[in-house]
């Protein structure tokens, strides 16, 4: 095939892990469309049933602060931009 | 992307290094740290890719269903783990599918040890417990990286992988009940992937160029020999508990340094493998971008509907 | 006052502490992690149900699922993107655990069905009515032996299959047997979710570009004559209705096909016309007589399980 290949934009994923508990970044995944990156989303960051709710947005669409601005922006509670994600809870990694 | 360093944008760089936190995907970046870290968490990725081949190919012969199961999760968890990695890769500015492209057209590596063919279902067994292991004892320092995107994609891959180890040791060690015959298979098995394993972590100190500068970074945190001296450590009393031999005749305590000594791999093969020469070498990266081609139809038709329903809504 | 760095904590992590864990084999995705699938359930057949009749039944319904979670395995490394290679080995988790809880369930209800191996093999029920059974002793409908061809094939068989399951598991959820009741209900959600992944593949590649629909199109030409067999009734199958126990293939198979053709309706896809498969009036899977893929594909997947009649896995 001599087309060029369309590139499935990437979409960025928070997870809600379990009731009470915020939606968290996980990582990203690459689909055609907000429905096809919702399925995707689900196979790939919650296949050990790991998640109770799923949101999805176009990598394009969020709006992230600059570090430069940090200072005014942030000031005393450290910087929460949506690359920057709380999910990991160190507690939950065997062995840490 | 000018990153012409301005003093207080190293300075706060080489602060955060030093003060061991984390390097976060907006803030500004020496060029050499970024491409160090595109590189190494590229061939990551592709590493995880290509290593679903020797394993999936025993996918449909696997011979009990249980086993099966477990291969395709492992299998499936490797997919999962380079869609992680690419994620983090495409923090740094770069596509999943250039990478992809640079996979296939030979100008990004992954790692050797996928070159080696798999020979019988105990290599499923061996690759679980040796090169995951020595796998485990590369990353499990990662998940201190530096960069915080692979950091993070690092721990969610280890805590995985700790199960993928879990089932090949246990295949093993079931195999190693059954008859003489799996006995036998298992031992051949371990004797071919002994050698390969340990030279998954790199070329020898002295001859690793780049290792330094990772570890200034951070990127890295452990050398290639001190790592391989742990594999080695952590593996010798598994592998007695197994009841199989390492085929390496100079494997001996060393009550003075409190580890193991142990012979030399041959890096003349690694040099091999890395260069292109391995026994699968071909076949790995043929396969790979043939389903990638062959998956264009597919996506170029996804894009296509997608761009229609956008439209029409 | 400079921060003290935190002590790398994960450099005293045991790579292999994992491996002396017990019970956490729920980490495994998708059931892969039991090891007798009806541990602790009452297997006792139902007053006034006919035991054999039974076995038939259950194996029939998971020789449907087996053959075609052999097929999806074979798309390891081929899929058209890794997050399809991700969704497909999900589908194929899924069905293979289905597959050993009927298995299972036969087994315990007509211990008779079980294949006889030499004295001493450990080989549990499920693998001997996996491994040691010959084509002719499989149950399983023409749709899922076919190869799996390309993409757009596998949607199309995935979507007839996966509707039609679903409307028989979602009959049996309450069956008079409990034990197929139970593993029914578990099943209609795993099929619900294959069935909504194949549908929306089948309207995207319907609506995609030339080459995608008319790949669509060409696949239901191709597997269409396969579909008329999925509403036969068999004398198991009419049996068991009559005891309610099982579900009804007509009134299921009508259900299948009105989901079939609305959803052909809204990709703007014809209903394929053109002689059965199986002729009509000619024994099918369900009595015992395949198409020749099964015979290919069962000798890859009994392989290396025949060659160690007596082996541990």
């Amino acid at each position: 095939m001599s087309e060029v290949d369309p590139v499935w934009p990437p979409y960025e994923v928070f997870v809600r892990s379990k009731r009470g508990l915020n939606h968290v970044h996980v990582g990203s995944i690459h689909a055609a469309d907000p429905d096809m990156a919702l399925r995707h989303a689900r196979d790939v960051y919650t296949r050990r049933n790991e998640g109770v709710s799923i949101w999805v947005v176009r990598s394009a669409d969020i709006t992230a602060s600059s570090p430069d601005e940090k200072d005014a922006f942030f000031a005393p509670s450290g910087d929460k931009i949506y690359r920057h994600p709380t999910f990991y809870d160190v507690e939950d990694v065997p062995h840490m | 992307m000018s990153a012409e360093p301005t003093a207080p944008e190293l300075e706060g760089f080489e602060q955060t290094l030093a003060h061991d936190q984390r390097i976060e995907p907006r803030d500004w970046m020496p060029d050499g740290y970024r491409r160090t870290l595109v590189r190494q968490i590229a061939q990551h990725a592709h590493s995880e890719i290509i290593g679903m081949q020797p394993e999936g190919t025993w996918l449909t012969t696997a011979p009990s269903l249980r086993r099966k199961a477990i291969l395709m999760a492992k299998v499936q968890d490797e997919a999962g783990h380079g869609i992680y990695l690419y994620s983090a890769a495409e923090t740094l500015g770069v596509d999943r599918s250039d990478l992809t492209e640079q996979l296939i057209t030979l100008r990004q590596k992954y790692s050797s040890i996928f070159n080696y063919p798999t020979l019988s279902y105990a290599d499923v067994g061996t690759i679980g417990w040796l090169v995951d292991g020595a796998a485990i004892c590369n990353q499990v320092p990662l998940c201190r990286s530096s960069y915080g995107p692979y950091a993070r994609a690092m721990i969610r891959i280890c805590k995985e992988e700790s199960f993928h180890q879990r089932q090949g040791f246990e295949l093993l060690m079931t195999m190693m009940n059954g008859t003489d015959e799996q006995r036998a298979m298992v031992q051949e098995s371990v004797d071919r992937w002994w050698w390969p394993s340990l030279m998954m972590f790199g070329p020898p100190d002295d001859a690793s160029p780049n290792s330094a500068r990772s570890m200034a970074w951070r990127i890295k945190r452990h050398t290639n020999d001190e790592l391989r001296q742990r594999f080695v450590d952590m593996t010798v009393p598994q592998a007695e508990a197994l009841g199989v031999t390492l085929p390496d005749p100079d494997l001996r305590w060393n009550a003075e340094r409190g580890g193991y000594d142990f012979g030399e791999p041959d890096w003349d093969e690694l040099d091999r493998v890395i260069r292109g020469e391995g026994p699968c070498n071909e076949e790995r990266v043929t396969r790979r971008a043939d389903a990638h081609r062959e998956g264009g139809w597919v996506r170029a038709a996804a894009a296509a509907y997608a761009g229609k329903q956008a439209t029409s809504a | 006052m400079a921060p003290t760095p935190p002590r790398d904590e994960h450099d005293e992590y045991d790579a292999y502490a994992g491996l002396v864990e017990a019970g956490e084999e729920t980490r495994w995705a998708f059931g892969s992690g039991f090891d007798d699938p009806l541990a602790g359930v009452d297997v006792s057949v139902p007053p006034g149900a006919d035991g054999p009749a039974l076995a038939a039944y259950c194996l029939m319904l998971g020789d449907d699922a087996l053959v075609l979670a052999q097929r999806l395995a074979q798309w390891c490394t081929r899929a058209p993107e890794l997050e399809e290679e991700v969704a497909l080995a999900n589908i194929g988790l899924d069905l293979v655990g289905q597959t050993r809880l009927l298995y299972a369930r036969a087994a315990a209800a007509d211990p008779s069905v079980v294949p006889t191996l030499p004295p001493g093999s450990p080989a549990p029920p499920e693998d001997r009515l996996a491994f040691f059974r010959g084509p002719e002793e499989y149950r399983c409908v023409w749709l899922v032996e076919q190869p799996n061809g390309d993409f757009a094939a596998t949607v199309v068989r995935l979507v007839v299959f996966a509707a039609w399951r679903l409307t028989l598991l979602g009959r049996l959820r309450t069956s008079r047997d409990p034990v197929l009741a139970a593993v029914s209900a578990k099943g209609v959600k795993e099929v619900r979710y294959h069935r909504d992944y194949a549908a929306r593949w089948l309207l995207t590649l319907a609506g995609g570009t030339v080459e995608s629909r008319r790949r669509t199109e060409a696949a239901l030409e191709s597997l269409w004559p396969c579909v008329e067999e999925l509403g036969r009734t068999d004398d198991v199958s009419e049996r068991l209705v009559a005891d309610g126990v099982a579900a009804d293939p007509a009134a299921a198979f009508e259900d299948t096909s009105a989901f079939l053709h609305r959803l052909l309706e809204e990709g703007g896809l014809r209903v394929p016309t053109g002689s059965p498969e199986p002729a009509p009036g000619t024994p099918g899977g369900r009595l015992g007589v395949h198409s020749p893929w099964l015979g290919s594909l069962l000798e890859e997947m009994q392989g290396i399980a025949r060659a160690h009649p007596a082996g541990r896995w």
